[in-house]
């Protein structure tokens, strides 16, 4: 399965997919596919697999403690397709979400390679643009991975086409100017953002940054085609597997919820 | 040729220099580079702000900064020897060139609000003062590491007005402080101008702060025809990120007689592991924006640089250096800290000039190169700053504080 078949599954239930972010490694390797099965079975569509980073500049404080204690306790990067690989082997879709060094280093191509054959889907990229991307660009198409790259409000619309263009399987649209973590409200700019995305694109949108509850869920999936939750699982994670599949029952639940748009 | 004159040793429009620089960032963040990049090709050619900027460095830092020639030194490196006196601008090192130069465009792109980073506190001092001085906000990230160590600095923003956050993240050092001042942007972009510090980071920056500190280089060559009558063999400079450099180089990058040697931070020694010689150690990847050499491990984690320099501790360097490297056109070395330190005293003792420690890094480089040039050889080096903030390094390095000497 593809991720474009993962979104228009849901889209043939009148819903927008759940997407659950946890870093791999964390709290330990085994740990994280552990809770990376539960997110599955209590309701999340695809998952992304983070790939801990020394200078996450993207991240608010919970990813980055996550990443650092991944870190420290001896993550290394080749746990990342063994992480892939536990989920895809449950059944579940995982895509890996990396800060674009670590892929350097151990070789596009490679990392490309490596992620397919452990039944990988894409990469989602955040400090990577299409600009910047030409070996990305060629290693996902040899190896059949999506491309996921991000736009933000302040994304001009010609940006938006080009970066549309570029992408594959599905476009994150990050909510806010600004870094991961969750937050109280969901952003005025996120809906606007969606719209400007819609007028040059027909790639599903999937919208991240600052989703924590199931009421947030179902307000996004008024007018996206994927709902994005990353830190509120990281904090999930210090109160047990319990509260991880709790957390994706409220969201699956919010994201059944809303008089879908799509 | 004007320090704004485009040169053949620019970047592509995205600011490639060979395989090296580029916009390695969050989508987020482009619109606010190019925005930058935009202002900046405008200002470049506008006589207002080329005049502006020149006011300020004549009238406000103190430039032309002088060159001297250090004759007792001399005799330790076994050649002639001329210091480009950048620690004599106000605030005591060439990092004012750069922030005047960015706090101009920060008002020309109608920006109220600048943050910083800063390791030793040199850049985060003379972005405090511009902002005073250009009545802009001023938010400056400093590791909490170096809080503690820079102290006086911080105490010295705070007076200028600025507000010092301490960064608790990471190895809580420079590199950190810089992604705290990446994500305060990320979040503010719209009302902040990133002041960042030295010739890395993501386009335009290695092009623009290179620019603002090619000034260093088109006064020294002049300064040192008129009193040698010919050109150096050689020009040093101290590298961390490599901003005092690539500003001296460029006023002879052309004269290819002219060697451009750039010396790193070598720590305890290569061997050591401790040190912070990107370009000597390091390998291909991107930080903070750019395709450079960077210090990392095998998965491709950035590691801690170490030098007794806070100013040179940085895992990461300019590309334009990455690219001088690897055309062949500059060339460097590491000196330890053993070695700079030695310089440092030296100096002081000869010259009755305390340098930086960052600095001294360049003379000790000098120290070495100077007996293959021999007695008719003639080396300029950047003294890029003065070492009053190091007093405290120097104190507990010496024992000076228990009746010990240099």
């Amino acid at each position: 399965m593809s991720l474009s078949d993962v979104f228009s599954a849901a889209r043939a239930e009148s819903r927008a997919a759940l997407v659950g972010y946890l870093p791999a490694g964390f709290p330990t390797v085994e740990g994280s596919k552990n809770h990376l099965r539960s997110m599955i079975e209590s309701g999340c569509d695809l998952v992304e697999v983070g790939l801990p980073f020394s200078d996450p500049v993207m991240d608010g404080p919970t990813i980055q403690a996550a990443a650092e204690q991944a870190l420290s306790a001896g993550f290394r990067v080749r746990d990342v397709f063994d992480v892939v690989a536990s989920v895809a082997d449950a059944g579940g879709r995982a895509v890996v979400m990396t800060y674009w060094n670590p892929v350097l280093r151990y070789g596009v191509d490679a990392f490309a390679r490596d992620l397919a054959a452990a039944g990988g889907l894409g990469i989602i990229t955040p400090d990577l643009v299409p600009d910047e991307a030409g070996d990305w660009m060629a290693a996902s198409e040899a190896h059949g991975l999506d491309r996921i790259f991000l736009v933000a409000p302040s994304s001009t619309n010609d940006r938006i086409e080009m970066t549309a263009n570029a992408s594959s399987g599905f476009l994150y649209a990050t909510a806010v100017m600004g870094v991961t973590g969750a937050r109280d409200v969901v952003s005025s700019a996120a809906p606007e953002l969606v719209a400007r995305v819609r007028e040059h694109t027909s790639i599903p949108v999937g919208v991240g940054l600052g989703v924590r509850s199931g009421a947030q869920a179902a307000e996004i999936a008024g007018f996206a085609d994927g709902v994005i939750v990353g830190s509120a699982f990281v904090s999930a994670v210090a109160e047990g597997d319990g509260a991880v599949r709790a957390l994706a029952a409220d969201l699956a639940k919010g994201v059944r919820s809303a008089a879908a748009t799509v | 040729m004007g320090q704004f004159t485009p040169t053949p040793h620019d970047p592509d429009a995205r600011g490639h220099f060979g395989p090296w620089g580029g916009r390695f960032v969050p989508e987020a963040l482009i619109a606010a580079v190019d925005e930058l990049a935009a202002e900046y090709d405008k200002a470049r050619i506008d006589p207002d702000f080329v005049n502006e900027f020149q006011r300020l460095l004549k009238d406000f830092a103190g430039r032309p900064s002088l060159l001297t020639e250090a004759p007792k030194f001399a005799e330790h490196a076994g050649t002639r020897v001329f210091l480009k006196r950048e620690d004599l601008n106000h605030t005591g090192s060439h990092k004012i060139n750069n922030v005047l130069g960015q706090a101009l465009l920060t008002k020309r792109m109608g920006k109220k609000r600048v943050i910083a980073e800063t390791g030793a506190g040199q850049h985060g001092v003379a972005t405090a003062t511009a902002c005073a001085l250009l009545g802009l906000d001023c938010v400056v990230y400093m590791g909490e590491v170096d809080t503690e160590r820079q102290a006086l600095n911080v105490a010295r923003m705070r007076l200028l007005g600025a507000e010092v956050i301490p960064v608790k993240s990471g190895s809580r050092t420079l590199k950190d402080a810089i992604n705290e001042a990446l994500r305060d942007w990320v979040a503010n972009v719209d009302e902040t101008h990133y002041l960042l510090g030295t010739a890395a980071g993501p386009h335009p920056f290695p092009l623009l702060v290179r620019d603002f500190h090619r000034i260093i280089g088109i006064e020294a060559r002049a300064q040192i025809l008129e009193k040698a009558g010919r050109l150096p063999d050689a020009v040093v400079a101290c590298v961390g990120g490599g901003s005092n450099a690539i500003g001296i180089f460029h006023g002879f990058i052309d004269d290819l007689d002219v060697r451009l040697v750039g010396v790193e931070p070598g720590g305890s020694g290569l061997d050591s592991g401790s040190h912070g010689a990107t370009l000597t150690a390091g390998t291909p990847g991107s930080l903070h924006g750019a395709m450079s050499y960077v210090m990392q491990d095998e998965d491709g984690q950035i590691t801690e640089a170490h030098s007794i320099s806070a100013g040179l501790d940085y895992p990461g360097v300019g590309p334009e250096h990455s690219h001088l490297k690897d055309i062949g056109r500059a060339e460097y070395f590491p000196v330890t800290d053993a070695e700079a330190m030695e310089a440092f005293a030296l100096l002081s003792r000869t010259e009755g000039i305390i340098p930086a420690i960052e600095s001294s890094h360049a003379l000790a480089g000098a120290l070495k190169l100077g007996p293959s040039l021999g007695p008719d050889g003639l080396l300029v080096v950047n003294l890029s700053g003065r070492g009053d903030k190091d007093m405290d390094t120097a104190v507990k390095y010496f024992g000076l504080a228990d009746g010990g000497q240099a």
